[in-house]
């Protein structure tokens, strides 16, 4: 008796180490800051208790910042104002009179740490406008960039209509689809919970957490989600059968290990047949490593980012399945973006960079090294694309085609860039550089332009991406 | 009551301990600045020797995103590797001049070019070459190509080539190119071949 209730403890304990993990992976923590310049999380460390963010990788997004350290003192300067801490005191200089912080702040490694609900008493010291902290959720609002929206039903579907044109990564479960902003602004409806008078699509929750904000579509039948008005609206509607899966993205998002993309066949007794990925989408560079600093305000990782977004958008426009390898800025190596690429069986992975040298479009395939020793099924990892240059090269000269013809300069080149080497499908890179003027790259027409030539010159190389 | 010389004598002593400290405090931080610049500083590369040699440097123009091929006069040594690593220093003088068609920070060195039979070479550049390079694909791929270019045009037998900064192999030049490899000096020729032509 006592050896079976043993057991049953013994289960329930396993039982719950499992499920730990999986109920409870959000990532790590981190705080999102919305501005009308430019939205980025970064991330949230725990000190006696509280949550601390590094002000100065905070201030430098708004402007040309500069630091000093002395001993426990810190000072920094922006737009024209210096702030002095000094190392685990609440107190603060602003010019010559005094402030307090809610909590001491801190001095590590030359870097200033300070509470995350001070940043609605400092940033409105140095960015003179007013700062909305969402606290349980980590979402601070910088001036007024909020994008609204509304959601109402017609027929079966559910149409969501937002004030600005959004992009969220989008995940189903069985019964229920959900929308996940982590770089859109977007602030609840007056209830967080919305009903409809639908027997297929009854109910919605808004929700927020850990910098992002969720929409969750409850539905009575597998739904799929469409884009239209430049992204300004989604129709949520029941799928039709086998694009259920297909709307599933699977991206590396908030956690740091890759979530692959689907790589099986769904299991006999299953009513969604597999729906194989067209294309994945890899924003470069992300998290610690910010690419080229474009200017002060614009790193090459954000900018790779709102393009491939931009591109998924264009090639789900035209009927074709796209995952994104990172939605969010997460740092990740050229060897998890091969390997995440080559799990999804793709047709083709398109890289995405951005540059501030020369004007228009370049679209790169591999450079293959010298090495390489494939036996049998296994590929040599340095050159496993060696099989799949022509599909690339169709791919790359088909996209080049439409950037050229939409009155882009391109050009076509080879290069030794990670990780085009080392992936079994056609595989191309584009770079984009600015039309006249570095703001160009930030431009959401421009950006749109690339977004359209990548889209459309894939569209019409489809049948020549891979073997018949 | 305290007589009034020994009032003024341990004050004067107390200056002179104070002016001694400060003093001292002064010379160890000269000291330690020295040693600063000490370390900081590059060592001299050796004037190169040998009669001077007509070669072909391969240069990278970022504006249009070209390679071209130069003729040079520079001084060559006899041994290979030693005019290997002339030629690389004679191709990074190009890049580091004021008016450089392909700017590389002044402080970038060629530390040594190894020559490995058959025909691979290493070429070991510093760490201020890789920490100061420009990042993008094209900017990064005409450093490599030029470089490769430069050391296949002018030491014969050479068929690969690995790119090592302080010693070490790195995944990146500057986030794009892909050190992490050894490049295959035909595959690099193609591409002279493209890049020699202006978009």
């Amino acid at each position: 008796m006592h050896w079976s209730r043993y057991r049953l403890r013994l289960c329930v304990c396993i039982c719950l180490v499992i499920s730990a993990p999986i109920s409870g992976s959000s990532g790590p923590k981190q705080l999102t800051i919305f501005s009308d310049a430019a939205s980025f999380s970064l991330p949230v460390r725990e000190q006696g208790g509280r949550e601390y963010v590094d002000l100065m990788e905070i201030l430098r997004r708004f402007g040309r910042t500069d630091t000093r350290s002395d001993h426990d003192r810190w000072r920094v300067t922006l737009n024209n104002l210096t702030v002095e801490f000094k190392n685990g005191k609440t107190r603060f200089k602003v010019g010559k009179s005094d402030a307090d912080l809610s909590a001491p702040f801190y001095l590590e490694n030359g870097m200033g740490y300070v509470t995350v609900d001070s940043l609605t008493t400092l940033l409105p010291l140095f960015l003179q406008t007013q700062v909305t902290l969402h606290q349980n959720s980590r979402r601070l609002f910088v001036g007024n960039p909020a994008v609204h929206f509304t959601a109402q039903t017609s027929g079966t579907a559910l149409v969501l209509n937002f004030s600005s044109a959004v992009n969220p990564s989008i995940s189903t479960e069985p019964g229920k689809l959900r929308m996940s902003f982590s770089r859109e602004p977007l602030v609840a409806p007056g209830t967080e919970r919305l009903s409809f008078d639908s027997k297929v699509i009854p109910s919605a929750v808004y929700s927020e957490e850990n910098g992002t904000a969720a929409i969750t579509v409850n539905g009575s039948a597998p739904l799929f989600a469409r884009f239209s008005n430049d992204g300004r609206t989604i129709n949520i509607s029941p799928a039709p059968q086998g694009a259920a899966q297909a709307a599933s993205t699977p991206t590396i998002n908030q956690g740091n290990a890759p979530a692959a993309p689907p790589q099986a066949p769904a299991p006999a007794s299953s009513p969604i047949p597999f729906v194989p990925v067209f294309a994945v989408i890899d924003p470069a560079h992300g998290g610690d490593d910010q690419g080229e600093q474009l200017s002060p305000q614009l790193a090459e990782k954000d900018v790779t980012l709102a393009i491939a977004t931009r591109i998924r958008q264009e090639l789900q426009a035209r009927g074709m399945t796209a995952v994104l390898l990172r939605s969010s800025d997460i740092t990740l190596a050229a060897d998890q973006r091969a390997s995440a690429a080559n799990r999804s069986q793709a047709t083709v992975y398109i890289a995405v960079h951005a540059v501030s040298l020369g004007s228009g479009v370049r679209v790169y395939t591999s450079l293959l090294p010298a090495s390489g020793d494939s036996r049998g099924p296994f590929l040599d990892w340095q050159t496993a694309q060696s099989g799949y240059r022509t599909f690339s090269q169709a791919a790359a000269e088909s996209v080049a085609a439409e950037v050229s013809r939409r009155q882009m300069k391109s050009r076509t080149l080879v290069a030794p860039l990670q990780p085009l080497n080392n992936l079994e499908m056609a595989s191309v890179a584009v770079e984009l550089a600015p039309r006249s003027t570095i703001a160009d790259l930030n431009s959401p027409n421009y950006q749109q332009t690339l977004a359209e030539s990548v889209a459309a010159g894939l569209a019409a190389a489809h049948d020549r991406l891979r073997k018949p | 009551m305290i007589p009034r010389h020994l009032i003024f004598g341990t004050a004067a002593m107390l200056v002179i301990a104070l002016a001694a400290g400060m003093y001292a405090w002064h010379l160890r931080r000269q000291i330690a600045h020295q040693q600063i610049q000490t370390d900081v500083s590059h060592p001299a590369s050796p004037a190169p020797q040998g009669p001077m040699e007509q070669v072909t440097l391969w240069v990278a123009e970022d504006d249009p995103g070209t390679l071209r091929a130069r003729a040079a006069t520079i001084p060559m040594p006899s041994g290979r590797q030693e005019r290997a690593e002339e030629l690389m220093r004679a191709l990074l003088n190009v890049y580091t001049q004021e008016s450089s068609p392909h700017p590389i920070v002044p402080t970038a060195e060629v530390r040594t070019v190894f020559l490995v039979d058959p025909g691979l070479a290493v070429i070991d550049l510093n760490r201020a070459f890789a920490e100061g390079h420009r990042s993008g694909i094209l900017v990064e791929e005409l450093t490599i190509a030029s470089m490769v270019q430069t050391i296949t045009a002018n030491i014969p037998g050479t068929t690969r080539v690995k790119f090592l900064i302080d010693g070490k192999s790195q995944p990146t030049l500057a986030g794009h190119a892909d050190l992490s490899i050894t490049y295959d000096v035909s595959a690099i020729q193609q591409l002279a071949s493209v890049l020699q032509n202006t978009p």
